[in-house]
């Protein structure tokens, strides 16, 4: 199978967008039966890429060749007619929808003038069960979970009889089962002589699934191969272009005062009876199951969402309704989305940037000039990359986390709740946030961390908070592993390391 | 890593110059139909004619950027030039006719606005009942309650308060009516209002992303109620500007003052759904909508009762515009 001719390849293909090439020269090849993993930091070149393959842009230079031979795809439709289906990263699904109707939206099967309902729920049923997936055909699908969505993405790729199947970092909002699930999927498919092509930024699963792996850094493709040449370190050295030895900082924490006491918390639907305890300088990890309440009941603690309980900062008991109350007491969250939670993705990176604390530049008038001053700060702070005169929503994502991160800390919290600091962003990036989170902790803020990567909460957290179902299950040191968190995450028998602070 | 950020997007660039070279044709469309068109006369009449309308879109251009929409204007400028009659008249047999009646008169325009104004905001904002039902309702509301006041018929201010107060219409400084200069102010300060201050920054903040301001520790619901009171208020001022032009108030007063009020603000370039608002485009969005009717009656080239259809023409291309400079943006 190995020297199966390939069905997609781009041949020394460039892209640019105006002035600016992000590719250059790119060359790739997908084969018949293999899954091929693109794998590279934000801003690479791998969503461009992707894009080029499936048809969604033509390239400036160079050529796509199907089975060998030149083509153009005049949109992704002709692209979809030649068996090439690409998943997206953001849903293209229509919300109101069933999922029925979703999967066969635009394909409708009919029998004369009518709709073919029986045809089209049996092939539904037929296309669910392949993926192990139990939401019932006529749920709407505004209302399933972010997996769920996903899987009715691929059940509508599986309906077309795709030949190559792209995929933008479809394991990103799935979680541990889930994407187990999904890698039977993507090997079923590779079974039936379908050629994959996907992104992912968890080294594990491209490990674990790929046979061939190409690397991509600044637009050049660094490295392609056989995946099984490459090991999960070598993978991140070549996407970085630096040897990565050190992912987390190195703990340096001295405890100060209590900062923030909080005693039966509670939020209702999601949360009950959350208690802890967390000093100056200190980071604590959250960690816990997608589902287990963790966003819920910090959002809930911060006056963003309705909550009761007893709250405490710096030794006063204070009543927190509002998040700008909640800043006012120098207590502030840091959302897990970005998108639709932490910026304006329409606005400028100034407007951005000052909006959490804009009373700092408020003289009657906004001073633009003291903005102007505090976004060259936070550019050279955080290392924040892209045109400075351009709309968020064009930043990469790991650039828009570390402006979201600039924002928060313009209003200068005492506190500050970070809810997955590196959701979708590449290694670099991850390892200069922990690099900031390590450092305000040093600067005698207290913090906390909420995320589902449990390497992350222990490589960076001095105690570990894990809960599950809304409460919490126990406190874990600095040196816990991953099957303490898991066990206590799962519920499953009491774990023998579990200790209280 | 690259920096994968296409061209500093230059964005609606032809909502921008669109409605500035609408205005420009339309004047140089004027001056060679009709010689007077551009008569000192001519232009103050287009000026205080669009005084009116033009301060209460200047606070739609508000509730519009943060998200919002006040379609109660019309009938709430009504009702308070019926009130504002009525305390008046009434005042007359105790106070007798002179300028403190008048300023009552004008204070109780001003308090009925912002009252007017902050109960839409409250429903709105405490209740959390769409912006359109509720306005939707209040406009209503206030329509009745005019003609209700009037009796089905038309209320008339005090035949000696009136001449006491025309001037408030007709007289001004320098040849140029109070109307114009009580306009142009509003006008200045919501360009700055909207433009430099923190209070601008937050509705167009609100009206792009209400979760990312909730979550920046905005005070959505404050701003949102601040809108609506200040365009209340807004409608307060231009009442007592309007009250003196005709001397009486009925059910037929400010009537579809609402959809230019808000044609307005989207011909000058703000957004409908918010997020982004431009007072000096709803400047130029509302002479645009004089003009035309202007237009039409001075020239014989096209019926007069063509008006609503010209203006009906140019608001959906103004929204036609604004769709291909996102698109390129």
């Amino acid at each position: 199978m190995g020297d199966a001719v390939s069905v997609l390849a781009l041949r020394n293909v460039s892209r640019s967008f105006g002035p600016i090439e992000v590719l250059h020269g790119v060359d790739i090849a997908l084969r018949p039966g293999r899954v091929h993993a693109l794998i590279g930091e934000n801003g690479a070149g791998k969503s461009t890429t992707m894009k080029i393959m499936a048809g969604y842009q033509p390239p400036s230079q160079g050529e796509v060749l199907l089975d060998g031979q030149p083509v153009t795809f005049a949109s992704m439709g002709q692209a979809e007619a030649q068996g090439i289906s690409m998943i997206h990263q953001e849903f293209n699904l229509a919300e109101q929808l069933t999922v029925e109707q979703n999967i066969f939206l635009g394909r409708e099967l009919k029998r004369g003038f009518l709709l073919d309902k029986p045809a089209m729920r049996a092939r539904t049923r037929d296309l669910l069960d392949r993926l192990e997936c139990r939401v019932s055909p006529d749920r709407v699908v505004s209302t399933l979970s972010n997996s769920d969505k996903q899987m009715v993405e691929i059940a509508k790729a599986l309906l077309r009889e795709t030949r190559v199947l792209v995929m933008d970092e479809p394991t990103a909002v799935l979680t541990r089962t889930e994407t187990a699930i999904l890698l039977r999927q993507v090997r079923a498919l590779r079974e039936a002589g379908t050629a994959v092509l996907f992104t992912s930024h968890k080294l594990d699963e491209v490990e674990e699934i790929a046979d061939d792996l190409t690397i991509m850094r600044d637009g050049r493709v660094v490295w392609t191969g056989e995946a099984s040449l490459m090991d999960q370190h070598a993978m991140a050295n070549a996407m970085v272009g630096r040897e990565m030895s050190d992912l987390f900082p190195a703990k340096v924490s001295t405890p100060g005062e209590v900062a923030l006491e909080v005693r039966s918390l509670t939020v209702p639907g999601f949360s009950r009876d959350v208690g802890f305890t967390l000093r100056q300088g200190e980071v604590l990890g959250v960690a816990g199951l997608i589902g287990s309440g963790r966003t819920e009941t910090f959002e809930g603690l911060c006056g963003l969402r309705p909550a009761t309980g007893d709250v405490s900062i710096f030794g006063e008991s204070v009543r927190i309704d509002h998040p700008w109350q909640a800043q006012a007491l120098g207590l502030c969250y840091l959302t897990e989305d970005r998108k639709t939670r932490g910026l304006l993705l329409g606005k400028g990176l100034r407007e951005n940037l000052t909006l959490q604390a804009l009373a700092k530049f408020d003289r009657g008038l906004i001073d633009t000039g003291a903005e102007e001053r505090a976004l060259d700060q936070a550019i050279a702070d955080f290392d924040i990359r892209g045109h400075r005169g351009a709309l968020v929503g064009n930043l990469s994502g790991g650039n828009q986390q570390k402006l979201l991160f600039a924002k928060t800390l313009l209003a200068d919290p005492r506190i500050i709740i970070i809810d997955e600091p590196t959701r979708g962003i590449d290694i670099g990036t991850k390892q200069q946030m922990y690099v900031f989170i390590r450092k305000l902790a040093a600067e005698g803020r207290a913090i906390v961390v909420i995320s589902s990567e449990m390497q992350e909460v222990i490589g960076l957290a001095d105690r570990i908070l894990v809960m599950r179902h809304g409460r919490v299950t126990g406190e874990l040191g600095a040196d816990a592993t991953e099957d303490a968190i898991v066990r206590l995450a799962m519920g499953v028998a009491p774990s023998p390391e579990k200790e209280t602070a | 890593m690259s920096d994968v950020t296409a061209s500093a997007p230059r964005r609606i660039r032809m909502t921008v110059i669109g409605p500035i070279l609408a205005l420009i044709l339309l004047v140089v469309a004027g001056a060679m139909m009709n010689p007077n068109f551009l008569g000192w006369d001519n232009v103050t009449n287009v000026l205080a004619r669009s005084a009116f309308i033009g301060i209460i879109a200047v606070g739609m251009t508000f509730v519009i950027t943060a998200g919002g929409l006040d379609l109660s204007v019309g009938s709430m400028a009504a009702f308070i030039a019926g009130l504002m009659i009525l305390v008046m008249n009434s005042l007359v047999p105790t106070m007798g006719v002179g300028v403190p009646v008048i300023l009552v008169g004008m204070a109780v325009a001003l308090l009925a606005g912002l009252a007017a104004g902050l109960l839409n905001g409250i429903l709105i904002t405490r209740l959390g009942i769409e912006a359109f039902i509720v306005t939707l309702g209040s406009m209503g509301i206030y329509r009745s309650l005019v003609t209700w006041l009037a009796d089905g018929g038309t209320l008339s201010l005090d035949f000696n308060l009136r001449s006491l107060y025309q001037p408030v219409y007709y007289g001004g400084v320098f040849g140029i009516t109070w109307p114009i200069i009580v306009f142009a102010v509003v006008v200045i300060l919501g360009e700055i209002v909207m433009r430099s201050t923190a209070f601008g920054r937050y509705c167009a903040a609100i009206g792009s992303n209400d979760q990312v301001a909730r979550y920046s520790s905005v005070r959505v619901d404050r701003v949102r109620l601040l809108t609506y009171a200040a365009l209340g208020l807004l409608v307060g001022i231009a009442t007592i500007m309007y009250v003196p032009r005709l001397g009486s108030a009925s059910s037929a007063t400010g009537m579809l003052w609402e959809l230019e009020a808000i044609a307005a603000v989207i011909i000058g370039g703000t957004v409908l759904k918010g997020g982004f608002g431009r007072v000096w485009g709803t400047v130029i969005g509302v002479l645009i909508l004089t003009l035309i009717g202007n237009l039409l009656n001075l020239t014989d080239f096209v019926s007069p009762y063509l008006n609503g259809a010209i203006q009906g023409a140019i608001i959906v291309l103004a929204v036609v515009l604004q769709r291909e400079g996102k698109a390129r943006g």
